[in-house]
């Protein structure tokens, strides 16, 4: 009971930011869990009130509220809409590793984040072993989505038709010391991502050929880590602060006018949780983050909004051309506001855009919801995936890797002939057919 | 930590107070009540992923949007259809249990915070629409259906459902008729009572009783049906709703109007009745309520004016530009320094949208958040107006000013900081002045926020002891366990 007393002198630190919802219960609107369950406890107002609930020490044990809790996707459709303005994510995000840090990770999250995830090295090495044998557990679809599924009957791997790891992940093709281009008269440095190093390799090339067509000079340094969103909404703020700092320390060395990414959660997490949810940060490391978060962009903001403004003015290069509909990642859209850009890109590769309903819907993703919750990940995302069948296109585009595995299982499940890209990928196929 | 009780016709959110205030042993009497035969007997008819007994999910069935004491119920159920729903209730009979059906719990008065440790029953599954006929322009529901959901439902076959309370994307529609839920169209179009045909619940013993119809006409026995409105849980679970549902309008037109002066604008509110014009919707807001919804909706109000009157005309296309003029040169005669129309529908649905998040905008602006439903006559506006102006001035507080200028029904809120105990005095005092004053010109203690909890102690100012007593009779002749909905409306003893 004294460390539920401890628990909540912790918590009731969040006091200050959950006085700000007036439980008016706007949020539930918006939710893409509630709209399939319907329980208060999965929506914000139902988990700020738990949270409340645990600052004045009214549970024995603080289970119950953090299984509640772990059952969100922070997709932030809930703050996106709140009215009152609450910081929704970030006091999920606080209180998911003040309850970590008293219960302990699980073992399996504890080998996973600690002794993986933390060292860039090791888990590159044990991702790259992976990939050569996964072909012996699985097998291709053959699809336009380009997925896999189990060869036998997998607890691990149930029903799910997922992309396979690159033969050769993205780091490996890099010069041992990084990839270094001059260019005039910005220069990029590229956070890679994990998902986009080790299954969308081709996203991080198609970056590159865009950003060399239009002549941004560009450096990416080697022996980058993850982001750390996988381990914070694990609650794990030590590991997340580690690779922090080692990414840190990696661009501090390069000179860059901006930082860009692919991913729109590895955009999302550096600009937003970086400097909001880093553990300890002295003031200089505090500035550090700060200047950094300021420097960093969305690849497609950053190609409309600075590299190419004409871009953002053209109009459908080819009426006839293929028909996209295109996916508004909730780090993209509801974090950072990015949804006219990535559209424009769409539009200057020759595609013709149909838009879908509601294209800024959650996937249904949400990281490790989809780990544990997949058959609420999947009843969320066969929404999606009606909602693009309806379009009529033939491909489907978002600015994130992690809604463009969701998806592809998605429509892989339903049998649909939509294959799955990301903007860039698009954008530098059509600068290569145009040559 | 001490209580804000509630006082009167007010519903109160202390802001620093949010969540829970005065839970010592919140589970004692839930425990005592509900024995684990009933819950086994609730799993029998639900299946257990529909019976929720857990601490944690208590505390989220323990509150609504008015922000009293929250008060843990003992259990919560979601049945799926009409037969487990009579099984439940008939069980609760049986048993004594207390049973307070939750919608999407956004009411402002208290009426879903359960009390009695009994059961919360849930309506989210209760979510098809049965029927939108278009020949004789009706719709069927189910009591879980979302208000916005129903009426783009019936938009989308040229009908139109008018009721539009400030939380239509989430209030559920057996929640506005258990609430007689209000909304910005009650103007022209009055309140979700103007719309129910007919209402089937069970009663406190688990029967089921239909009232009203599906004709424009039914005169047959006592009005079963307009009792049922507003009854706030407290006559009967309901399981159907038959709503109205009538042409959509041809045409719209919404017009913002800016003033210098709250005056101004709400002399403009009389003058367009006095001319005949009976807009759609009339909304007025003053500077403080501007500030903090613009802050939030970006829509482009003008941030120093000192008010605003959001309008809209409907209708046929004539009539609509007719009236669309003479309101802008009233606006004009009366001293709006611009008026300007919504060009687009999007402009239009910007306009609308950020006039929806004044309740919630506002409350970013102070600790303490208290909202007024005191409505009085609608030729009263400018008076009660006035008034609200002097009472602020006199009592030193910030008293920021929205709502359905057009109906009466004000939205006073004052803004201020429960620790500042001196201020607080003189906010009690004050809420006491207002709620004095809408009595004094003819008004009401509620326009649409209900009676609930939070007003039940005050009810009799307006309505007398008679009232009460009857209601109370009527109430224990039909429920003489006192299962349903106990502590509202009526307060708790005879």
């Amino acid at each position: 009971m004294a460390k539920m007393k401890e628990l909540a002198a912790q918590v009731k630190e969040l006091e200050d930011e959950l006085v700000t919802c007036i439980r008016c219960g706007t949020c539930q609107a918006v939710c893409p869990l509630f709209e399939q369950t319907r329980k208060e406890a999965d929506v914000a107002r139902g988990k700020l009130s738990l949270l409340t609930g645990l600052a004045e020490n009214m549970f024995d044990d603080p289970d119950g509220v953090n299984e509640r809790l772990n059952r969100c996707l922070l997709c932030g459709s809930c703050a996106a809409n709140c009215p009152s303005g609450v910081n929704v994510l970030e006091i999920f995000i606080k209180a998911r590793a003040i309850l970590a840090e008293y219960k302990g990770l699980s073992p399996a999250k504890k080998l996973i984040f600690k002794k993986m995830l933390a060292s860039p090295g090791t888990f590159d090495t044990l991702v790259e072993w992976a990939g050569k044998f996964q072909g012996i557990f699985t097998k291709p679809d053959h699809n336009a989505q380009g997925t896999s599924c189990a060869r036998l009957v997998s607890p691990l791997l149930a029903n799910r038709h997922f992309l396979p790891l690159a033969a050769t992940p993205f780091h490996a093709e890099l010069p041992e010391q990084g990839l270094r281009k001059t260019g005039k008269p910005l220069k990029a440095a590229i956070f890679t991502g994990c998902l986009i190093d080790k299954v969308f390799p081709n996203v991080a090339r198609a970056t590159i050929k865009v950003l060399d067509h239009h002549g941004v000079g560009m450096v990416i340094p080697a022996g980058q880590g993850c982001c750390g969103i996988p381990a914070l909404a694990s609650g794990d703020r030590d590991t997340f602060t580690k690779l922090v700092d080692h990414n840190l320390s990696l661009f501090d060395q390069e000179e860059f006018d901006v930082l860009v990414t692919a991913c729109a959660t590895c955009t999302s997490t550096i600009k937003k949780l970086w400097p909001a949810v880093y553990k300890n940060a002295d003031s200089g490391t505090r500035d550090r983050l700060e200047a950094l978060s300021k420097k960093t962009m969305d690849i497609n903001q950053f190609l409309v909004d600075q590299v190419a403004p004409e871009l953002g003015t053209q109009a459908d290069r080819s009426p006839g051309g293929e028909v996209v509909t295109y996916h508004d990642p909730c780090h993209l859209k509801k974090s950072l506001g990015v949804a006219s850009q990535p559209r424009q890109i769409l539009k200057a590769a020759g595609a013709t855009i149909k838009e879908m309903a509601g294209p800024d819907k959650c996937c249904g993703m949400g990281g490790s919801f989809n780990v544990y919750h997949y058959d609420l990940s999947s009843s969320i995302g066969n929404i999606k995936q009606q909602t693009i069948q309806e379009t009529g296109c033939t491909t489907l585009a978002t600015g994130c890797p992690a809604c463009m595995m969701q998806i592809s299982d998605m429509l892989a499940k339903a049998g649909a002939d939509i294959r799955v890209r990301h903007p860039m990928e698009l954008y530098a196929q059509f600068i290569d057919s145009n040559r | 930590m001490t209580i804000i009780r509630n006082a009167g016709n007010l519903t109160i959110v202390p802001k620093l107070l949010i969540g829970i205030t005065n839970m010592t042993d919140p589970f004692m009497q839930g425990r005592i009540m509900i024995t684990k035969s009933i819950i086994n007997a609730l799993t029998d008819i639900l299946g257990p992923e529909y019976v929720f007994t857990e601490a944690e999910d208590m505390m989220t069935y323990s509150y609504d949007a008015a922000v009293l004491d929250p008060q843990m119920p003992g259990i919560a159920v979601m049945p799926g259809n009409t037969e487990e729903m009579g099984r439940v209730v008939t069980l609760c009979h049986e048993n004594g249990i207390p049973i307070t059906v939750r919608g999407a719990g956004t009411n402002l008065s208290g009426g879903t915070i359960p009390q009695g440790s009994g059961l919360v029953l849930l309506t989210g599954r209760l979510n098809q629409i049965l029927e939108i006929n278009e020949a004789d322009m009706y719709a069927v529901v189910q009591p879980g259906v979302v208000t916005a959901s129903l009426a783009a439902a019936v938009e989308a076959k040229g009908l139109f459902y008018p009721p539009d309370p400030g939380s239509q994307a989430v209030s559920t529609l057996g929640g506005n008729v258990a609430e007689n839920a209000g909304g910005l169209r009650g103007l022209k179009y009055g309140v979700t009572k103007d719309y129910v045909m007919g209402v089937q619940f069970f009663d406190a013993q688990g029967r089921y009783v239909k009232s009203g119809s599906k004709t424009v006409k039914c005169a047959t026995g006592y009005n079963i049906t307009g009792l049922m409105v507003g009854s706030e849980g407290t006559l009967g679970v309901l399981d159907q709703i038959t709503l109205k549902l009538i042409p959509s309008p041809r045409a719209r037109h919404s017009l913002v109007a800016v003033y210098d002066t709250i005056d101004q604008a709400s002399e403009t509110v009389a003058a367009i009745i006095a001319a005949r014009i009976v807009p759609a919707t009339l909304e007025i807001l003053d500077n403080f309520t501007i500030r903090a919804v613009e802050d939030f909706s970006k829509a482009g109000l003008p941030v120093d004016a000192a008010a605003l009157l959001l309008i809209e005309v409907d209708g046929h296309p004539v009539v609509v530009s007719e009236e669309g003029e003479k309101v802008e040169a009233l606006c004009q005669k009366m001293g709006a320094t611009s008026v300007k129309a919504a060009a687009t529908d999007e402009e239009r649905d910007k306009i609308w949208a950020a006039r929806r998040s004044a309740l919630s905008a506002l409350a970013k602006l102070k600790p303490t958040l208290v909202l007024e439903d005191a409505t009085v006559p609608r030729s009263k506006i400018p008076d009660m107006v006035k008034a609200l102006q002097e009472i602020g001035a006199k009592y030193k507080i910030d008293i920021g000013t929205f709502g359905h200028a057009g109906d009466g029904n004000l939205h006073p809120t004052i803004l201020t900081d429960k620790r500042n105990k001196q201020e607080w005095h003189r906010v009690e005092s004050a809420i006491e002045e207002i709620f004095d004053k809408a009595l004094g010109f003819g008004g009401t203690l509620s326009g649409e926020h209900g009676t609930g909890i939070a007003k039940a102690p005050f009810l009799e100012k307006e309505a007398g002891f008679s009232s009460i007593l009857f209601s109370r009779r009527l109430r224990s002749a039909l429920d003489p366990k006192n299962i349903l909905n106990p502590g509202k409306i009526t307060g708790v003893s005879e």
